[in-house]
C-alpha cells in the first residue's frame, strides 16, 4: 500500500479517528443513570434520548442493559429494533449477553456490535467462537476495572460488584488474541462520579492492544473527555454529561476540536 | 405517482444485512432480500453487502451459485453497489489468509492494512473521503457528498484498484486507502453508507436514483 501524500502534506500523523459515543444505561423501560453510592436515577425514555443523540451527532450509540445480570439475559432487542429503524450510526449493545444465539438475535434486531463481559469471563472460548461466526468487528470486550492496592487493576463483572480475580490488562490482552475487536473500558472507581476517567488505566491499556479502546465512565466535563482522548482512548462513551444536559454533543465536539481532537462534525 | 425503487439485496450469509436493508427502505427503496440467482438476474438495482473475511464471502457466493449471476448482472448496465466486503469482493483477488480469487469485476487486488506501531487495526471510525487528484464525485453515488466528509469505516483489509477506478480515497496511518471505487454501473463503498448518518443516507438515496 502506498504512503499517502495529499497536497504536499504528509498524512503520517493520522492514526486516530476519535469517536464520541452516547451511552444509555437501561433498566427497561427507562433510561437511567447510576450515581455512586446513591443508586439509580430515572432520566426518561430511552428511544427518545437515543434518537435525539443520533440527530445531534453522536458518532455511535451504546445501550447497556444494567439489570441483565439479575435475569441472566439481555432485554433490549425490542428497543434495538425500534431505534435501529431510525438510527444510522453504529449501535453496540451490552448487558447479559450470554450466548451465540443472544448475539444473533441482537444483531438481527439491528445492533452492529455486542459488548460481552460476564459470559466471556466465564467462558473465554466464546470470544473466539463469536468472532469467527460474526467477525471480530462485532465483538467488544467490556471490562470493568477496579484499582487494587498494588497499583494494578482487577476485572469485575455485574456493574463492578463481582470480583473475577483476573488482572485486567492480562485479561484484555488475552481476549484480543482470542478475537475481540474492541475494548469497552470502564473504571469502576470513577464511574458515576463525574470527576474524569481513570487516565492511568487508559494509558495502561491503549498501547498494549492493537484494537481500539473506548474509555467509559466518569466524564464530568468536556475537559475530562479531552483528557481521555489525550491519554490514548480511541473513543469515549459518555452518559451523565449528555443525560443531565451539561453539554450538547455539538458543543462537546466543538471543544474537542479546539483541543486538537479531530472528531466528525 | 413515483415509481417504487426496487432493489435486491444479496443474502449470502455473511455479515449483517439488516442495517443496509433498513437504510434502503428508509430512503424509499422497495427491498427484496434474496439469494436466488433468478431474482438477482431480474433485479433493477443490486446491492452486495457484507462484513468479514474475503475467503468466507467468496466461498458463500460460490456455494450458493451466485458468482456467475453477479457477473452477468454487471453486464446489464443496471446499478450495482458493493458495500465493505461487498466492495472488496469485486476485485480480482485478496491476500487474506492466502490468495483468494474475487469476482474479478474491477481490476486490482485486496491487501491487509499494514501493521505499524501505534496504528489501531481495524481501521474503525469516521474518516474523511475525497476524490483522487483531478477527479470529482460528480455523476457518482457520492455526488451530494462534499469532499472531505467523514464516513464510517470498519475494516482491516483494503482494496487497491487500478487507479482509473478509484472514486474516493481516505488516509489512515500514512496509507492511502480506497474508500470508493467505480467502474461504469458498478460502485463500491468501503465505508458503510448505512452507518454514516444523514450524509450516508444521501449516498443510499442517490444509488436508488
Amino acid at each position: 500500500m502506498e504512503a499517502a501524500v495529499r497536497e504536499g502534506v504528509s498524512e503520517a500523523a493520522q492514526v486516530s479517528l476519535p469517536r464520541v459515543i452516547a451511552r444509555l444505561d437501561i433498566k427497561s423501560p427507562n433510561l437511567v443513570k447510576g450515581i455512586q453510592l446513591e443508586g439509580l436515577r430515572v432520566i426518561g425514555d430511552p428511544a427518545e434520548h437515543s434518537l435525539r443523540y443520533y440527530h445531534e451527532g453522536a458518532d455511535e450509540l451504546l445501550y447497556i442493559d444494567i439489570v441483565a445480570s439479575l435475569y441472566e439475559r439481555n432485554s433490549l432487542a425490542d428497543l434495538v429494533e425500534k431505534t435501529a429503524a431510525e438510527i444510522f450510526v453504529p449501535l453496540t449493545v451490552g448487558g447479559g449477553i450470554r450466548s451465540i444465539d443472544d448475539i444473533y438475535k441482537l444483531l438481527r434486531a439491528g445492533a452492529d456490535k455486542v459488548a460481552l463481559n460476564t459470559a466471556v469471563v466465564r467462558k473465554p472460548e466464546l470470544i473466539t467462537e463469536a468472532s469467527r461466526i460474526f467477525g471480530s468487528q462485532c465483538i467488544v470486550l467490556s471490562v470493568e476495572a477496579k484499582r487494587r492496592a498494588d497499583g494494578t487493576w482487577e476485572a469485575y463483572t455485574d456493574n463492578g460488584r463481582e470480583k473475577t480475580g483476573l488482572d485486567a490488562i492480562t485479561w484484555i490482552r488475552r481476549a484480543v488474541d482470542m478475537g475481540a475487536g474492541e475494548i469497552l473500558l470502564t473504571s469502576v472507581d470513577n464511574e458515576g462520579r463525574q470527576k474524569g476517567f481513570d487516565l492511568d488505566l487508559v494509558r495502561a491499556v491503549g498501547p498494549v492492544v492493537h484494537v481500539p479502546v473506548i474509555a467509559c465512565g466518569g466524564a464530568g466535563s468536556p475537559e475530562d473527555v479531552l483528557a481521555g482522548f489525550t491519554a490514548g482512548a480511541d473513543a469515549v462513551a459518555i452518559a451523565s454529561l449528555f443525560h443531565y444536559k451539561k453539554i450538547t454533543i455539538p458543543a462537546l465536539k466543538g471543544r474537542l476540536a479546539e483541543g486538537g481532537i479531530k472528531v466528525r462534525k | 405517482m413515483s415509481e417504487a425503487k426496487k432493489v435486491v439485496v444479496v443474502d449470502y450469509g455473511v455479515g449483517n444485512l439488516h442495517s443496509v436493508v433498513k437504510a434502503l427502505r428508509h430512503q424509499g427503496g422497495d427491498v427484496t432480500i434474496s439469494s436466488d440467482p433468478g431474482e438477482i438476474a431480474k433485479a433493477e438495482r443490486l446491492v452486495l453487502p457484507g462484513v468479514g473475511a474475503f475467503g468466507d464471502g467468496m466461498r458463500e457466493l460460490t456455494e450458493r451459485h451466485l458468482v456467475e449471476p453477479l457477473r452477468a448482472f454487471v453486464t446489464t448496465g443496471r446499478p450495482f453497489l458493493g458495500i465493505c466486503l461487498g466492495m472488496q469482493l469485486l476485485l480480482d483477488e485478496s491476500e487474506e489468509f492466502g490468495t483468494r480469487a474475487g469476482l474479478g469485476i474491477v481490476p486490482g487486488n485486496v491487501v491487509a492494512i499494514p501493521p505499524k506501531p501505534g496504528l489501531k487495526i481495524p481501521h474503525i471510525g469516521w474518516n474523511e473521503i475525497a476524490p483522487p487528484p483531478g477527479k470529482s464525485f460528480a455523476g457518482s453515488v457520492l455526488a451530494e457528498v462534499p469532499e472531505r466528509t467523514r464516513m464510517y469505516f470498519v475494516h482491516s483489509f483494503a482494496a487497491v484498484p487500478h487507479e482509473e477506478y478509484r472514486l474516493a480515497d481516505t488516509f489512515y496511518g500514512g496509507f492511502r486507502i480506497s474508500a470508493a471505487i467505480r467502474k461504469d454501473n458498478v460502485t463500491g463503498c468501503q465505508f458503510h453508507p448505512e452507518k454514516s448518518g444523514p450524509v450516508g443516507l444521501r449516498v443510499v438515496s442517490h444509488f436508488l436514483g
